[in-house]
């Protein structure tokens, strides 16, 4: 049983601060919110000159270590940049990236560390394939297959949600090997022999693709160390569900400004709506709600990885921040009345966002039941 | 002064032993859970001699001035006295409203005198301290409060009725929020702000019996009692402020209190041991899959409140609602206890139906008794609607209901 008055405290160091500083301008003037629609109308899967000034500010090596070209600090300094972006809605393969860094780490050899790490530091593109048409949420769930032939791995089956996919530099994908999780790499040339198709998703912010792998083959030196790869996987796992959570929490803060901008402003029976109490009660609850996500958000950052508490950390501020997220914006929807139901309101946008991310990489009632499980 | 973690730990020894050695014997009966449920003198007796041996031993009032009977210590260290007596589960400091609002008030406002006069016998427990806010007829709306104190001289004469007054009769001293003048533009404007004396002529205490069966409460009747006006703190006709400042201290927006904790709250610990002995279809109700994950949700909840108060103490991670944490803790704490002693009582099955003074009823009647006393913090203090109210307004700016 866990203690539940061990007193918990946050460490937020002084990187995390200066990073959130900087991040929080850049998503306010990089990703204003009455330039979405445009963003999500534009032809490119996400602005490339905004991504080279992301990249130059050195926020995709912020958690690789300074012998690839990082600068050698943690998911939780991450955290700090994908809460104001998500706040701000915006689409960019900064996660994804991350994600793939992580996967190296966590599993590439030395050669695939030495010849991608620096890369990405740089601003290339990752994107990480690891979820199946199935939809499972247990990323050892696998049916796409690599089968070795030769000096190589023929590749057979599909990934789902694969982000940015089109614009990737290369990507890590997930597959059976002899019946055991195996992480390949997939440089430009090979994606390029890969059938992508544009999926249509809820969140229209993302660019999302399907994987068919049918007929691709790679080297078998793109082959990840497969003795780390469950390691590796729960690892990406648990890093994508903080980093979700940190979007949820920022996207969170972001409708809450939509409604109380709305609620303060709109007025009905010569009230503004906002003095009514069944709509302000409910937005102080959208308020309580994200107040405790993001607490645990930034908790499970400054533990994240630390063993059992990390987990428990991860899986609280998933659980929590998806909670919050859907609760804020599916209430924004209502208090909008009737503009609410329009797709030129903006509470839509962050009912779709919040979808996205309470459904990937497991909703609230998948990670309490995990909790259940580590707890009692 | 800043101590270095190993002093800092070293003292959490000293305290930790401490308490060990001296926390009190179950007295044979059942000890209320906060200063609003004291209902019987021997309750009382034990309590405030409880509260003088902690204050005596150095543990209270750590970081109030030493002029005033305080230790003039740094606040770190209190707080490390009263999270080990939480931790403990000692009994708790019982002259609540000295220690944790009218003393703080009357050290940031009040006058020397009032200081030298007052503070002391806070920390002691020799002087307990009372409120009179509410009345009968206006609860939430506490500006609108109607006891009249009309000046006659250098005196003003009490007129009217305050309630809810918990340790009405053991106190020596109330704060107490009247109407000096009638018909202002604007009811705030009328009012005042005292410090009053309890045994003076013209008070009369009755207790009131709570919804537990119990009493604790009482309504205070003032008729012609006189006071001095050297009782004001604050300016006359600015009571409002006065009783702002009061409530901030109160919430817990605004720190300075003496340490020490105010309730016995309830933890999730006690509800999970609950759900491994309840039984479910002839098996632990911890097994059951909905039983599990409203347990989980309860832990992340009380977590959220630990998580909370350490994240607003970081400045950078409260830069868009500086007030947000401060001013929900009231409401989210109480919200909490209440639905988890509801939840308590779901898992003991039909015999949630006993109540205290049954053989049958779980653990006395226990969970019974605190899931109704619950209410005390969702109602007192403002209610949770009221507090719905203040954070809608003044945290994220929506328009006055």
């Amino acid at each position: 049983m866990l203690d539940t008055n061990k007193k918990l405290t946050i460490t937020f160091s002084e990187e995390q601060e200066q990073l959130l500083d900087i991040a929080t301008s850049f998503a306010r003037d990089k990703f204003p919110m009455d330039k979405a629609r445009a963003r999500i109308a534009a032809a490119e899967d996400f602005d490339r000159a905004i991504w080279s000034e992301m990249a130059s500010l050195g926020w995709l090596g912020i958690a690789v270590p300074e012998e690839f070209g990082g600068s050698g600090l943690g998911l939780a300094e991450v955290v700090t940049i994908a809460e104001p972006l998500g706040r701000n809605l915006a689409g960019t393969p900064f996660v994804s990236t991350t994600l793939v860094a992580q996967a190296l780490l966590k599993a590439g050899t030395s050669a695939q560390k030495q010849e991608w790490l620096p890369k990405i530091c740089e601003g290339a593109i990752g994107a990480l394939a690891i979820v199946e048409p199935h939809g499972d949420w247990n990323l050892a769930h696998l049916e796409a297959k690599a089968t070795e032939a030769g000096d190589t791995l023929a590749l057979s089956g599909t990934k789902t949600f694969v982000t940015d996919a089109a614009s990737a530099d290369l990507a890590i994908v997930s597959v059976s090997l002899g019946g055991k999780p195996a992480l390949v790499l997939l440089d430009k040339a090979a994606l390029g022999k890969a059938v992508l198709e544009r999926e249509t998703v809820i969140d229209e912010t993302r660019r999302s693709y399907r994987l068919k792998l049918d007929g691709v083959s790679v080297p078998k030196a793109n082959l990840l160390d497969q003795a780390a790869t469950v390691a590796a996987l729960s690892h990406v796992d648990a890093a994508a569900c903080l980093l979700l959570a940190a979007e949820a929490c920022g996207g969170t803060s972001g409708v809450i400004d939509v409604i109380v901008e709305y609620l303060k402003t709109r007025k009905q029976f010569d009230r503004y709506i906002g003095s009514y109490q069944a709509l302000k009660h409910p937005t102080v609850d959208a308020l309580l709600a994200l107040e405790a996500a993001r607490s645990h958000l930034y908790y499970a950052a400054g533990v994240f990885g630390q063993g059992e508490e990390g987990e428990i950390a991860m899986r609280m501020a998933k659980a929590l921040s998806s909670d919050a997220i859907a609760f804020a914006s599916d209430r924004a929807i209502q208090f909008h009345g009737g503009f609410g139901f329009t797709y030129d309101c903006d509470a839509q946008l962050f009912r779709r966002r919040g979808v996205w991310c309470e459904v990937q990489h497991g909703d609230a009632a998948y990670h309490r039941r995990k909790l259940a499980d580590l707890i009692f | 002064m800043s101590l270095t973690t190993q002093e800092l730990d070293e003292f959490r020894k000293g305290v930790r032993a401490w308490f060990e050695e001296n926390k009190p014997a179950d007295p044979g009966f059942l000890l209320p859970l906060s200063f609003m449920e004291v209902g019987t003198d021997e309750q009382f007796y034990f309590l405030r001699d409880w509260q003088r041996k902690v204050y005596e031993a150095g543990y209270l009032g750590m970081a109030w001035p030493k002029e005033y009977g305080g230790h003039g210590k740094p606040q770190a260290l209190q707080d490390i006295v009263t999270r080990e007596m939480i931790r403990q589960k000692v009994p708790f400091m019982t002259n609540t409203i000295g220690l944790n609002w009218a003393g703080p008030l009357i050290l940031n406002m009040g006058s020397e005198e009032q200081k030298k006069a007052y503070i002391p016998g806070i920390l002691s427990a020799e002087d307990i301290w009372c409120q009179g806010f509410s009345e009968p007829d206006h609860g939430s709306d506490l500006g609108n409060a109607q006891l009249k104190a009309t000046r006659d001289g250098n005196e003003f004469v009490l007129n009217g009725s305050k309630i809810w007054t918990s340790l009405g009769r053991h106190a020596k001293y109330m704060i107490l929020l009247a109407r000096t003048k009638q018909n202002t533009n604007n009811k705030y404007e009328g009012l005042s702000f005292f410090l009053i004396p309890m045994r003076i002529p013209g008070i009369e205490v009755v207790p009131i019996r709570k919804l537990t069966g119990e009493y604790g409460f009482n309504q205070t009747f003032f008729t012609d009692a006189r006071i001095s006006e050297s009782c004001l703190i604050g300016k006359e006709g600015e009571g409002w402020q006065v009783a702002m400042a009061t409530l901030a201290f109160e919430r817990g927006a605004v720190g300075g209190q003496a340490g020490g904790h105010a309730m016995m709250s309830r933890e999730v610990a006690e509800v999970v041991a609950l759900a491994q002995t309840a039984q479910r279809a002839g098996r632990p109700a911890i097994e059951d899959p909905t039983i599990r994950d409203r347990l989980v949700q309860f832990i992340m909840e009380e977590r959220s409140m630990m998580l909370n108060s350490a994240r607003s103490k970081i400045k950078a991670l409260n830069a868009d609602r500086p007030f947000s944490i401060p001013m929900s803790s009231k409401l989210v704490g109480s919200e909490y206890q209440r639905r988890m002693n509801q939840f308590a009582l779901s898992l003991q099955g039909a015999n949630a139906a006993y109540y205290v003074g049954d053989d049958l009823a779980y653990e006395r009647g226990q969970w019974q008794r605190s899931y109704f006393n619950s209410f005390s913090a969702t109602i007192g203090g403002g209610t949770s609607e009221i507090q719905h109210n203040i954070i809608g307004e003044r945290v994220l700016g929506l328009p006055k209901s």
